[in-house]
């Protein structure tokens, strides 16, 4: 039996792909082997860990949850979409390289995702709050600690400057 | 440089997307999904493969049958030891009988792991089921065997002693005696394990790419098992996920299939495993039973220590007796036992294997030690600093020989340390003085606390070596080549800051690659906290190589004497005089005296241009390249130490576990960086706490394993750490190694079961004799110590 294939649609970091893949292939793997994005990471593949999330109009989703043919009608946004305009860091990535916020940098584009979004939610966090906003996401090596600086450094770097 | 928080070149790269980790290469390669073992045990008495062949996009099958030559012996046993009298490794693929939910079957080679799983829902295979054996308990029975011909489950049985514990415990003023507990955790990297292969038939080269913590030791295992030559082999480490032991026990069956099938198909070939896999395929650690006995005088002082302990070796011991070897020898932390025995027996069960986790062995010995030094303070009525101090070793007994032999085959000997500077470092920190009155506040408003502490000593630094290679390019730019792997530990950085230390170059020309058995073949790995002292040592031996030749090149080139050189920021000067100087590129292009002018650059070096005409253009001891190599070997392990302490407060209702205060004093000898250094200590922690409050493996008596998912096996969460973990650094520097260095990399993880299980057992006033600790078991305990059920 021929799997049957499905044309889709997808527009990742403003450019919009076409791809024919079966119904049961993840948003994940889409992005990572039919796009070759391979930022976005796979770590658990059930929702869990929060390594795999991407921003789904601009809210951040699971993409091991998500499969590729219902992702059409959304702009979506991946790690490699987070850098500024001129290319330098994002605000985000670039609290992340000054607090140390990641060693092996598997979990790292989930956090990075995860933060762009709530950051737009919540431009200035508390230290608990910061702690709040990543409490979905799970890093083996960091213990977080470093990680929750970079919540907060990140606010102050996208504060409007005075 | 060294010394300085400095930021990590790793990370531009990472955080943009673009690491490179195993699954993220070969794009089109085949995709691997392995059949695994639904029993515990179990004779496999037929395998039917039948309706898988047509499956469109299955590529091949494989099973035991297809395997031959060094493919179909066992997987080799890879650290043996004369202690283990009854070592067994499995087969790359079940041959008749499993021994462990999730063992190898089948192996299913197809165009996409999508379809490589459905073919595995197609294979039938028939099994006998035969009764496992699950848990320490039921491994000590030995009413049911795991292996046939192996008696009583034991694989082996070891004893070390020093002097006659059982006579010193036996004329004590006092004597207790403790029965103790530590479940089953495992790493649990966030990327799984994976490998992809590809077999260049032009040049009969294999290039392997692997999530692996040893690239040459993996490198030598296929080349061994598939019949090839070493040099037809490239293992090259990627980015990889985390490791924390886990990905360094090699040849993973996976390892050596992945190659296996890409030189047979003639395609690239891919395994990526996944989270259920990793749960029930790859290996885990800590389960021990643990009895002490204790002699000691009223001061709390040890006269005599005696510890049996029954390790829980999984199904298969690859890894030798290395996990309880340490706990044995590492359970003596910082204190003198005065006379110390201890005999240990590794047990097979029908689980999962088990190799180091980070810590090795170390968190259940420092936590029998701990819980020992615990005992002892109650019943005495004595602080338990003080207990501890009495035993400490001191500062003016260096270098102290504990009288055992360690890991490494190799003496015990602590080479440095002060541990009363740093129990009084924590003592601060923790505000241990201050603890008493913070408890009153507390229970005057409803609230329970506990505070614990916990010391340990670590070996760190193994050998047998490490070595690296050192290359100036002609434009100035510094090549580095280690030939460990890096899963995060920021070694790109690390070394760079020694290398532009040593060498005087800028920190941003040199470049440090890792893991490529392409540029350094020789080299052992990363794990048991060795990365910095091993490699870092090499590192900096090669760079002062590398040095060495420049100054006498530029010697001769500038007509003055070595020792009137110097080499600041790429440029090799004259001392006094640093207008008078010679790029390091420039004398990268004078040490390769040339035949052909390839650029401007390399004109100076070509043969009308350059050198004394009566002498070789090469002396006979010289080398053309500006290069240096350099290995460093030691004669022993260098000995890290620690304490941590927590503050936790239990809730009277829920009997939920908080934490309020972490702190930490570390000891690690000198510090490359301190920023990854405290990160380390960080990640260690966050697994401390995990294994300490949430993590176990579920096996059921079947030797299902119940939690084999992120959502039923609980790892913290940022929720689940303190705010902050307060460290403070003492550096008592190590005079094994140039650089006076320690390991790092496991500390953080060590001392957690023990200090929680002291912490807790302050909070609630009974004391705590397994670890980890969930709130239904600490309800469990409240009730057996008659507190009142909550109304
Ligand atoms: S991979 Fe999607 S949540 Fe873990
Ligand atoms: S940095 Fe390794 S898992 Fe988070």
């Amino acid at each position: 039996m021929t799997e049957p294939l499905h044309d889709v649609r997808l527009s990742v970091n403003g450019v919009v792909h076409q791809v024919a893949v079966p119904a049961r292939r993840l948003l994940s793997d889409a992005l990572r082997h039919d796009l070759r994005l391979t930022g976005t990471h796979v770590g658990c593949e059930h929702g869990v860990c929060g390594s795999c999330t991407v921003l789904v109009d601009g809210r951040p989703m699971r993409s091991c949850l998500m499969l590729a043919v219902s992702a059409s009608d959304y702009e979506i946004t991946t790690v490699e979409g987070l850098a500024d305009e001129d290319g330098s860091l994002g605000p985000v990535q670039q609290a992340f390289k000054e607090c140390h916020g990641l060693q092996c940098g598997f979990c790292t584009p989930g956090f990075l995702t995860t933060i762009t979004a709530g950051l737009e939610e919540n431009p200035s966090p508390t230290a608990e709050e910061a702690r709040e906003m990543i409490a979905g996401n799970l890093c083996r090596c960091t213990g977080y600690q470093n990680i929750v600086a970079s919540v907060l450094r990140a606010a102050e770097l996208k504060a409007p400057q005075p | 440089m060294i010394g300085e928080k400095v930021q990590r070149v790793e990370d531009e790269r990472l955080l943009r997307g673009q690491g490179r980790y195993v699954d993220d290469l070969v794009p089109g390669a085949l995709e691997v999904a392995v059949l695994r073992s639904p029993h515990a045990h179990a004779r496999i008495v037929e395998l039917d493969l039948d309706p898988v062949l047509d499956v469109e996009g299955v590529v091949a099958v494989y099973t035991y049958d297809d395997l031959s030559g060094p493919m179909a012996e066992p997987l080799p046993l890879l650290i043996p030891h004369p202690a283990l009298t009854q070592g067994r490794t499995q087969y790359a693929l079940a041959k008749d009988e499993v021994n462990y939910v999730g063992e190898a079957v089948a192996f299913v080679v197809a165009e996409s792991r999508y379809v490589a799983e459905d073919a595995l829902a197609l294979i039938r295979v028939t099994y006998e089921v035969l009764p496992p054996v699950v848990g320490v308990d039921a491994a000590r029975r030995a009413d049911r065997l795991v292996h046939d011909d192996v008696p009583g489950n034991v694989a082996a049985r070891m004893e070390q002693s020093v002097g006659d514990a059982a006579a010193a415990i036996e004329a004590a003023p006092h004597r207790l005696s403790l029965d103790l507990t530590v479940e089953r955790s495992a790493s649990m990297p966030m990327e799984g394990r994976g490998t992809v292969a590809r077999w260049d038939p032009d040049t009969k080269r294999l290039h392997v790419w692997s999530s692996t913590q040893t690239s040459t030791g993996l490198r030598a295992a296929v080349a061994a098992k598939l019949g090839l030559d070493l040099v037809q082999v490239d293992v090259i480490t990627p980015d990889v996920g985390g490791g924390f032991g886990v990905k360094i026990m090699h040849p993973w069956p996976e390892e050596l299939l992945v190659p296996m099938a890409a030189m047979a198909l003639g395609r690239p070939v891919k395994f990526t495993e996944d989270r259920r896999e990793h749960f029930i395929s790859s290996a885990h650690e800590r389960g021990q039973v643990q009895h002490v006995d204790v002699g000691f005088d009223d001061e709390g002082r040890l006269l005599g220590l005696s510890v049996q302990f029954w390790h829980d070796n999984g199904a298969y011991t690859p890894y030798g007796l290395i996990v309880p070897i340490i706990t044995s020898t590492q359970l003596l932390g910082p204190y003198k036992p005065r006379a110390y025995s201890v005999v240990f027996e590794s047990l097979y069960t029908n689980t999962v294997i088990v190799t180091p986790y980070r810590g090795a062995g170390r968190p259940q010995g420092v936590y029998a030690m701990e819980r020992t030094m615990d005992a002892i303070a109650a019943y005495l009525g004595k602080d338990r600093t003080e207990v501890r101090a009495t035993n400490f070793i001191q500062p003016d007994e260096f270098p102290y020989d504990q009288g055992l032999t360690f890991q490494d085959g190799r003496p015990l000997i602590y080479d440095s340390g002060d541990y009363p500077a740093s129990l009084e470092k924590l003592k601060a920190l923790v505000g241990w003085d201050e603890f008493e009155s913070f408890r009153q506040e507390a229970r005057a408003s409803g609230r329970r606390v506990g505070i614990g502490l916990a010391c340990y000593v670590e070996g760190t630094g193994v050998g047998p070596y490490e070595g690296a290679h050192i290359h100036v390019e002609t434009s100035g730019k510094v090549k580095v080549a280690i030939g460990l792997t890096s899963q995060g530990q920021g070694h790109q950085t690390a070394f760079a800051q020694v290398v532009a230390d040593e060498l005087g170059v800028p920190f941003e020309d040199v470049e440090v690659t890792t893991g490529d058995t392409r540029r350094m073949p020789y080299a052992v790995g990363t794990f048991a906290s060795r990365a910095a002292v091993m490699s870092g040592s090499a590192v900096a031996l090669a760079a002062r190589q590398t040095r060495a030749k420049a100054l006498r090149i530029a010697a001769e080139a500038l007509e003055v004497s070595e020792e009137d050189l110097e080499i600041v920021d790429g440029q090799v000067q004259v001392k006094g005089a640093p207008a008078t100087k010679v790029a390091l590129g420039t004398i990268a292009v004078l040490s390769n005296p040339l035949r052909y002018a390839f650029d401007e650059a390399s004109k100076l070096a070509t043969q009308f241009t350059v050198g004394d005409t009566s002498k070789p253009p090469i002396a006979d001891d010289e080398e053309p390249g500006l290069e240096g190599k350099d290995f460093y070997s030691p004669e022993r392990s260098t000995f890290a130490s620690g304490m941590h302490a927590v503050i936790v407060e239990t809730d009277p209702d829920t009997c939920e576990i908080k934490v309020l205060k972490y702190a930490v004093v570390h000891d690690c000898g000198n510090l490359i960086n301190p920023l990854i250094v405290e990160g380390q200590i960080h990640g260690g922690v966050a697994q401390g706490i995990g294994g300490a409050l949430y993590e176990r493996m579920a096996y059921d008596e079947h030797g299902q394993l119940q939690n084999a998912s992120f959502m039923d096996f609980l790892m913290p969460y940022s929720t689940e750490m303190p705010a902050t973990i307060d460290i403070d650094h003492l550096e008592t520097p190590s005079p094994l190694n140039p650089l006076g260095l320690k390991g790092a990399g496991e500390a953080g993880v060590i001392p957690s079961a023990a200090v929680f299980a002291s912490a807790i057992e302050d909070a609630e006033g009974f004391p705590i004799h397994a670890m980890p600790i969930s709130p239904s078991e600490l309800y469990d305990l409240r009730l057996q110590h008659g507190h009142e059920e909550p109304s």
